[in-house]
C-alpha cells in the first residue's frame, strides 16, 4: 500500500495495539479509510462506488440466504423459488431485494462507468484501475446471466438456450464447446446445476476484484471532477468523516429508490414469461434477455452473420479494455472538453437507443436503428477518441483544486 | 457552480434511465388489443386484497375452473389467510378427496387435509393433455404474474369472447374461425382452446351478490391473484416502514455531513 500519507497511528487500546503490532489491521483501515487524502471537490457521481460495493454485499447475503433454500434441479427449481416466496419465513423479502438488487447493482454499476469515462478516470496513471473494474463488469454481466437461469422459467430456459448457442459460431470445434458447457445435447439438468456453482462461485471472485480494484485505487488515489492531480493539503481531506459521510449519504438515497422498486414494483423489472414453468417445446414469442443486457443484445443481433454478431458483441466490451490507448487526449474532465463533452452524452443516448433496439423484435426500422447504433458505438471508441484527442483544443485547467473550489464559491 | 450541470446530468440520467426500462415494459406486453382498464382493490402502495370477492373467487375456481386448471402451489391451508376460520375451511374441503398411499402402499382416496395442496383434476400432465385436445390446461398458481399487465388482461379474456355469429366476416376469413372455434378478443391469435368458462349465474353467491359473468371474472382474478403472491400486503407494509425509516435516515445523513463538511464549503 502507499506509504506515503502519515506515520503509523497509535492506539490508545491495548488489545488493539497487540493485535495491529501483529496484524495491522487497523493501521490499513486508518491509513486507506480514515487519514487517507481525497480530492475535496467530488461530486455526487463519486458516490456510485461505494454504492456498489453496498450492492455487491446485499446480493451476496440475500444469495447465501436463498441458496440455503433453492433446490437445482430442472423439476422443482420453479417450485423451490415459489416455496422460498410463499413458505420461507421473510422467503419473499429475500426474493425480492435479491432479483431487483440485481437490477439495481447495474444500475449503479452502469453510472459508476459512466463517471470514469465522463472524467476520464481510466487515464495514466490508473489503466490497470480501469481495467480491473471492467474484469469486474464482464464477472457482473456471467453471474447475473446464470442467476436468471435459475428459478428455471421460460425466459430463464430460453435465454440459456440463446446465450450459450452463441458460443456454436465459433468455427470447427464451436459445437463441441456448446456440448461442453451444456454438459449434455440440449440446456438440461446438468447446465442448470453448473449454473448454480458458478453463480455461487462468482460472486466471491468479483469480491477479489475489487479488492484488487480498491487496491490499485489506493496507489495514486481517486481522479475528481477537475481532472488534475492534489498537489497539496489544501487539495484534500481526509476519506473520513468527509467522504464516509458523504457516500453514507448517497447510499441510503439510492436505496431509498431501490427500495421503492422491490417493496412496491417488484416484478416491473422482470419479465412475465419467467413466471411460466420452462418448457423447452414452447419457444417464447420474442426471447429478450434482462433490461440491462439489452444493448449488448442489440449488438449481437444488428449483424447478420452469426459468428460477426459475437464478436461484434464480445468487442463491444473488449474495446472497453483498451479504452485508456484509444483516448489520445491527455486531459481527463471532459469539463475541460468541449467537444468530447458532446460526443460523451451522444454515446450514453446511443446505448440507450442499443437498449430500445435489443427490447423489441428485430424487424421493420429496427433493424436499421441497431446497426447504425452499433456502428456510432465502435465509431466512438476506435476512431472519434483517437482523433479528437489530436484536434480538440481543450479549455485552460485551473492550477489547483483548492483554487477552483474557492474561486467556484466566491463566483 | 460547476457541480450543478452534473446534477442536472444525474438527474436526467435517472430520467432516461426509468423511461428506458418503461418503454421495454410495454414493448413486453406485445401489440393484441389490450383490455379495458379495470380498477383494482390491490393495486397501488397502499392496495390489499378485497377478502369477500377473493373468496367468492375462490367459489369460482372450486365449482368451474377446478374442473381443468390446478392450482399447485396452494395449500388448503393458505385459505384462512382470506378471513377464513379453520372450521370454515374445513366445511369448504369436506367433501374434497386426495390420492394418497396407504400403510401397505397402496394408492387409495383419503379426505383431504388443510396441509394438502390444491387437489389437481387430473392425475398427470398426459392425462391433463389428452382430456383436453391434446394441451393441458396450464397451472393458475402464479398465472397474474405470468401475463403482461395481468389483472386485466384475465379479465378481458373470461369476458372477451365473442360468438360465432356475431363475428364479421373478416375476422372469419383472417383467424380461419370456424363454428367450433372459440374466439377471444384479447387472446394472442384469437383462438382459444378453452370454450367461455363463465356465464350468468353460473355460480350462486351465498353473500347475495349479482353473480353476472363480469362479476365472476373480477372476483377470480381477485382470488388469483392473491394466489400467485400471498405476501403482497406484507411486502407493501414492510416496504412503507422501510422507506420511511430510510428518509429519516437520509435526513440524519444529509444534516450531519452539512455539518462535518461546513468547514470546507
Amino acid at each position: 500500500m502507499a506509504s506515503s500519507h502519515g506515520t503509523p497511528p497509535v492506539f490508545n487500546n491495548k488489545v488493539i495495539s497487540w493485535i495491529d503490532h501483529r496484524l495491522p489491521i487497523f493501521s490499513y483501515i486508518e491509513k486507506e479509510y480514515h487519514t487517507f487524502p481525497t480530492p475535496r471537490n467530488f461530486n455526487y457521481f463519486w458516490n456510485f462506488g461505494a454504492i456498489a460495493t453496498v450492492m455487491l454485499v446485499l446480493m451476496i447475503a440475500t444469495g447465501v440466504v436463498l441458496a440455503t433454500n433453492y433446490t437445482p434441479h430442472v423439476l422443482m427449481a420453479f417450485d423451490s423459488v415459489e416455496r422460498i416466496d410463499r413458505d420461507v419465513p421473510q422467503g419473499w423479502l429475500m426474493r425480492d431485494l435479491h432479483m431487483n438488487g440485481a437490477s439495481f447493482f447495474f444500475i449503479a454499476v452502469y453510472i459508476h462507468i459512466f463517471r470514469g469515462m465522463y472524467y476520464g478516470s481510466y487515464k495514466a496513471p490508473r489503466e490497470l484501475l480501469w481495467i480491473l473494474g471492467v474484469v469486474i463488469f464482464l464477472l457482473m454481466m456471467a453471474t447475473a446471466f446464470m442467476g436468471y437461469v435459475l428459478p428455471w422459467g421460460q425466459m430463464s430456459f430460453w435465454g440459456a438456450t440463446v446465450i450459450t448457442n452463441l458460443f456454436s459460431a465459433i468455427p470447427v470445434v464451436g459445437d463441441s464447446i456448446v456440448t461442453w458447457l451444456w454438459g449434455g445435447f440440449s440446456v438440461d439438468n446438468p447446465t442448470l446445476n453448473r449454473f448454480f456453482a458458478l453463480h455461487y462461485l462468482l460472486p466471491f471472485v468479483i469480491v477479489a476484484v475489487v479488492a484488487l480494484h480498491v487496491v490499485a485505487l489506493h496507489v495514486h488515489g481517486s481522479n475528481n471532477p477537475l481532472g488534475i492531480d492534489p498537489k497539496g493539503p489544501q487539495d484534500t481531506v481526509p476519506f473520513h468523516p468527509y467522504y464516509t459521510m458523504k457516500d453514507g449519504f448517497g447510499v441510503v438515497v439510492f436505496l431509498i429508490v431501490f427500495a421503492g422498486f422491490a417493496f412496491f414494483a417488484p416484478d416491473y423489472m422482470g419479465h412475465p414469461d419467467n413466471y411460466v414453468p420452462a418448457n423447452p417445446l414452447v419457444t417464447p414469442e420474442h426471447i429478450v434477455p434482462e433490461w440491462y443486457f439489452l444493448p449488448y443484445y442489440a449488438i449481437l443481433r444488428a449483424v447478420p452473420d452469426k459468428l460477426g454478431g459475437v464478436i461484434a458483441m464480445f468487442g463491444a466490451i473488449a474495446v472497453l479494455f483498451v479504452l485508456p490507448w484509444l483516448d489520445t487526449s491527455r486531459v481527463r474532465s471532459a469539463s475541460f472538453r468541449p467537444i468530447y463533452k458532446w460526443f460523451m452524452l451522444v454515446l450514453v443516448v446511443d446505448v440507450i437507443v442499443l437498449g430500445f433496439c435489443g427490447a423489441n423484435p428485430p424487424a421493420g426500422f429496427w433493424i436499421p436503428l441497431s446497426q447504425v447504433a452499433t456502428l456510432y458505438y465502435f465509431f466512438h471508441f476506435l476512431v472519434l477518441l483517437p482523433i479528437l484527442g489530436k484536434i480538440e483544443r481543450p479549455l485552460p485547467l485551473p492550477p489547483s483544486i483548492a483554487d477552483a473550489v474557492l474561486k467556484n464559491k466566491a463566483g | 457552480m460547476r457541480t450543478l450541470p452534473m446534477k442536472k446530468l444525474l438527474v436526467s440520467g435517472a430520467i432516461a434511465l426509468a423511461a428506458f426500462s418503461a418503454a421495454a415494459a410495454a414493448i413486453a406486453a406485445g401489440t393484441v388489443e389490450q383490455p379495458p382498464r379495470k380498477s383494482w382493490h390491490f393495486e397501488g402502495p397502499f392496495g390489499t386484497y378485497d377478502r369477500a370477492a377473493a373468496q367468492r373467487g375462490y367459489q369460482v375456481y372450486a365449482e368451474v375452473c377446478a374442473a381443468c386448471h390446478s392450482l399447485s402451489l396452494l395449500a388448503y391451508r393458505n385459505l384462512m389467510e382470506l378471513g377464513l376460520t379453520e372450521n370454515q375451511v374445513k366445511g369448504l374441503i369436506k367433501d374434497i378427496e386426495v390420492p394418497d398411499l396407504n400403510d401397505d402402499g397402496q394408492p387409495i382416496d383419503r379426505p383431504a387435509r388443510l396441509s394438502d395442496r390444491f387437489k389437481k383434476p387430473f392425475p398427470n400432465e398426459l392425462a391433463a393433455a389428452a382430456a383436453n385436445n391434446g394441451k393441458a390446461p396450464p397451472d393458475l398458481s402464479v398465472m397474474v404474474k405470468a401475463r403482461a399487465n395481468g389483472p386485466d388482461y384475465l379479465h378481458g379474456l373470461l369476458t372477451g369472447y365473442v360468438p360465432y355469429d356475431k363475428l364479421t366476416p373478416q375476422q372469419i376469413k383472417e383467424y380461419a374461425v370456424t363454428k367450433d372455434d372459440n374466439f377471444n378478443k384479447y387472446f394472442p391469435g384469437h383462438k382459444i382452446a378453452m370454450a367461455p368458462p363463465l356465464a350468468d349465474d353460473k355460480v350462486t353467491y351465498a353473500d347475495g351478490t349479482k353473480s353476472t359473468s363480469d362479476q365472476q371474472a373480477s372476483d377470480i382474478v381477485e382470488f388469483l391473484a392473491w394466489a400467485s403472491e400471498p405476501h403482497m400486503e406484507d411486502r407493501k407494509r414492510t416496504g412503507v416502514r422501510v422507506i420511511l425509516f430510510l428518509l429519516a435516515m437520509a435526513g440524519f445523513m444529509y444534516a450531519i455531513k452539512r455539518m462535518v463538511w461546513s468547514d470546507k464549503h
